[in-house]
């Protein structure tokens, strides 16, 4: 930041700690899962499981430290849109799933 | 040569699978058709140039940023659409009227030309007349109701319109180069894979389809930006005007559906341009996908064109019943149900296609629901009305047609919505009465009733009333006539789509149904006419005040037409009907003692220059002309690099030539009030507080 104060519009800019604890955030959540497959020796589901939650985590490790996004008045816009797209998202995908399983049983597709 | 039966694996270097045979010349239908286009585009661009008007054309129109010059283009381009699509519709119209075997014959289109026409009715009808209608609207009204200089990113919003200027130019493209999707206009694969159309047309549909809603997407993102952001002070959330927050809604569903369709999209080009599998018999295909993906985009899409034209109704109800909109928070609130529940609702566009019990009944049931919310609207205008002094000008009688058309098309809805009788009804002609009963006598109508609305706002003088009635009534008339029937041929077991059938008694439905298109026919006709007329006698109907219909957003609290920085002055909001809280309180028409300069966005070539490149891009893609479509898509990076680099894209107005332009506004509104002398308007009179029932 440095002596260049001007802020843009209430948007929020990021500290190097802040970027720092991203980082290892990010490296750790990928190591893992890949680790994890690398290594072998593991349960299929265990390791799908283990894959899914850190996808998970890593999206928000991604939007809290590098997209800044917190729960502050100035933030509100973002962090209602970014609940709002996340329900969404919610409904679609496992609406599709829904759907797609009961389609593919009854016309048995790719069988 | 390329034969139109086989896949080209081989397109040559330079024309890709462009030749001569490309050009359908031996049908006279089509012929006809071009011979016309081409002499009515020679006849323009030669007037254009023989009164000298390009340069005024390029610097006022064509690389303008002002949101309402943009609005302005969007409607013209879509009532040139509306022509198109609509003599699509009487094409099917005459052809289904005269195609019973055992008295005339099997009609005069051949199936593949008839399914073309189908599939191009309906794409060009919901992209390219009812999308641009509502987008245009959304253009002139929205900055000027929440009282910002313009949108939040001008260049965006001019792109937008270029790209959706090229998508529709490469749909009419298709008409006489090559040949459009015959596939019904959502493409359903495996019939639009290369397997089964392996020529152009569903080519043309992906391209047309892609750029154009990639622009939708960028207006999506900036009129949210600009709503959420450029509110003038004191403008809360629940302050905004009606139409802000349908379009605010609208919006939010762009941006969160449209990336599904250019997802869905692209994984179909995939397909058929480097030999993927997503969507293919085998392989690991899987149509179904697509057919969910395509209508989890599609279902809000309806919502998308229906929201701002409830938004459209609630203004005009308000306006013209003199009374404050009924019950505002509710109508918001249903407004952002409907928001959620259009995404939970999409397969009920395919209950028949192989979903089991547990699923059909969610969604029929989450279909029922959305129409309660929808309801809840019915009640919000009909007791606005109630109690309130109606005054029947034009927009009101659009408004009035389509309550009670509306709630018919929104109950045969909630038939459909039942999945055991949509195994009956589904892929009939009964479903096509619902879809327009609806699009037509909800959306459409919503969108005559704002242009009547706001017509004086954008132009500076109102449209000629008796011929708005005119064309209200014929199109009312002609609704009923042209879609009922429908209705009653879907109970008598007939199917969309059909280019011949030999059911005799069907023809008499058909017959009538397409008198009902002809009265259409007539209703847009007047509409033509009355634009004419509007003109020619514009001193007739002259707008002074920029408040020609006594009404109360902050719309007409600046001229009719606004200048192009929208109000000289921001104004601060203390109610949510501003402007009629101001004539109340007599703070309307009131000159400041002075004014500062304003800050304003220049207008930019690159709008134009860059959409333009996307249809050659389009273009070269579709006939696989593989050099063109690099070098249009590095020319379209080189501009939008150079755009950016450029300096000066902003610029200040400066105070004198502010002056000058409000004290012009001034001089008409005294002048107004001088005419009023005689008795007949008051500026005076209009600013007292009007007797409020209720």
């Amino acid at each position: 930041m440095g002596a260049h104060t001007d802020t843009h519009g209430g948007a929020a800019h990021g500290s190097v700690k802040e970027y720092i604890w991203g980082l290892i955030w990010s490296v750790v959540l990928t190591a893992v899962p890949f680790g994890m497959v690398m290594a072998g020796g593991f349960e299929n589901g265990l390791t799908l499981v283990v894959i899914l939650l850190c996808a998970i985590a890593q999206v928000f490790v991604q939007l809290i430290f590098f997209l800044h996004m917190n729960t502050s008045s100035e933030q509100i816009w973002n962090t209602v849109s970014a609940v709002f797209i996340v329900l969404i998202v919610v409904i679609v995908v496992l609406g599709s799933i829904w759907i797609m399983n009961h389609l593919n049983h009854n016309m048995l597709m790719g069988h | 040569m390329a034969n139109k039966a086989t896949i080209v694996t081989d397109p040559h270097p330079i024309f890709g699978k462009l030749t001569w045979d490309s050009i359908p010349y031996h049908d006279p239908i089509i012929l006809t058709t071009f011979l016309v286009v081409v002499m009515i585009g020679v006849g323009v661009v030669g007037a254009i140039l023989y009164y000298g008007k390009l340069r005024y054309l390029w610097d006022e129109w064509l690389t303008s940023v002002d949101h309402k010059k943009i609005g302005i283009m969007y409607i013209i381009a879509a009532f040139i659409m509306l022509i198109r699509g609509f003599s699509d519709a009487l094409l099917m119209r005459s052809q289904q009227a005269l195609a019973v075997s055992d008295t005339s014959g099997v009609g005069y289109l051949p199936p593949e030309h008839y399914d073309q026409i189908f599939t191009a009715h309906g794409v060009i009808m919901i992209f390219f007349v009812a999308m641009p209608l509502i987008v245009g609207l959304m253009n002139l009204v929205v900055p000027l109701q929440i009282g910002a200089r313009d949108v939040a990113f001008p260049f965006l919003n001019s792109l937008s319109f270029w790209l959706f200027v090229v998508g529709a130019m490469l749909v009419n493209a298709s008409l006489f180069v090559g040949e459009f999707a015959a596939t019904g206009w959502l493409a359903y694969p495996p019939l639009s894979g290369l397997e089964y159309s392996p020529w152009v047309g569903v080519d043309y549909w992906l391209w047309a389809l892609q750029i154009s809603g990639i622009g939708t997407l960028l207006s999506g993102v900036n009129f949210f930006v600009t709503i959420i952001r450029m509110r003038a002070p004191g403008m809360s959330l629940m302050k905004m005007p009606v139409f802000t927050w349908t379009s605010l809604c609208a919006n939010v569903l762009i941006i969160l559906a449209f990336p599904i369709l250019t997802v869905t999209i692209t994984l179909l080009t995939l397909d058929r341009y480097i030999g993927t599998n997503f969507f293919t018999n085998d392989l690991g295909g899987n149509q179904m996908m697509y057919v969910n993906l395509v209508w989890a985009w599609g279902h809000p899409e309806v919502y998308i064109l229906m929201l701002p034209a409830f938004g459209i109704f609630s203004e005009v109800t308000a306006t013209f019943s003199r009374k404050r909109l009924f019950g505002y928070t509710s109508l918001v609130w249903a407004t952002a149900c409907i928001m959620v529940l259009s995404f939970m609702v999409w397969l009920h566009h395919f209950f028949t296609m192989g979903a089991g019990a547990s699923v059909n009944a969610f969604f029929g049931i989450a279909t029922m629901i959305i129409s309660i919310p929808t309801g809840v609207k019915i009640f919000n205008w009909l007791f606005t009305m109630y109690k309130g002094r109606v005054r029947f000008d034009s927009p009101m009688w659009w408004t009035a047609s389509f309550i009670i058309t509306f709630t018919i098309g929104g109950v045969t809805g909630v038939m459909l919505a039942i999945p055991a009788a949509s195994f009956v009804l589904h892929n009939s002609l009964f479903l096509v009465a619902h879809f327009h009963n609806v699009i037509i006598g909800g959306a459409l109508f919503g969108y005559f009733a704002g242009l009547t609305y706001w017509f004086p706002k954008a132009t500076g003088f109102k449209l000629n009333e008796t011929l708005g009635k005119w064309a209200c009534a014929l199109w009312t008339i002609g609704f009923f006539m042209a879609f009922m029937p429908l209705y009653v041929l879907g109970f008598m077991g007939m199917t969309r789509r059909l280019n011949y059938y030999d059911n005799p008694v069907w023809n008499d439905w058909l017959l009538v149904a397409g008198a009902g298109a002809l009265i259409v026919l007539l209703a847009i006709c007047v509409q033509f006419y009355q634009i004419f007329a509007s003109i020619r006698d514009r001193k007739k109907n002259l707008d002074l005040t920029g408040d020609p219909w006594d009404a109360r957003t902050l719309e007409w609290a600046t001229s009719s037409p606004p200048p192009f920085y929208n109000f000289a002055r921001t104004p601060e909001v203390r109610d949510r009907d501003q402007f009629h809280f101001m004539k109340e309180h007599n703070l309307a028409y009131k000159q400041p003692e002075s004014y500062s300069r304003i800050h304003m966005p220049k207008n930019t070539w690159a709008g134009i220059v860059i959409g333009l490149l996307s249809g050659v891009m389009g273009f070269a893609m579709i006939w696989h002309i593989w050099w063109l479509a690099i070098v249009s898509t590095a020319a379209m990076l080189i501009s939008f690099i150079v755009y950016n680099f450029q300096k000066g894209k902003d610029y200040y107005v400066e105070v004198d030539e502010i002056v000058a332009l409000e004290n012009e506004h001034f001089a008409k509104v005294a002048q107004a009030t001088d005419a009023s002398e005689d008795g007949e308007y008051s500026v005076r009179q209009r600013g007292t507080p009007l007797s409020m029932p209720a």
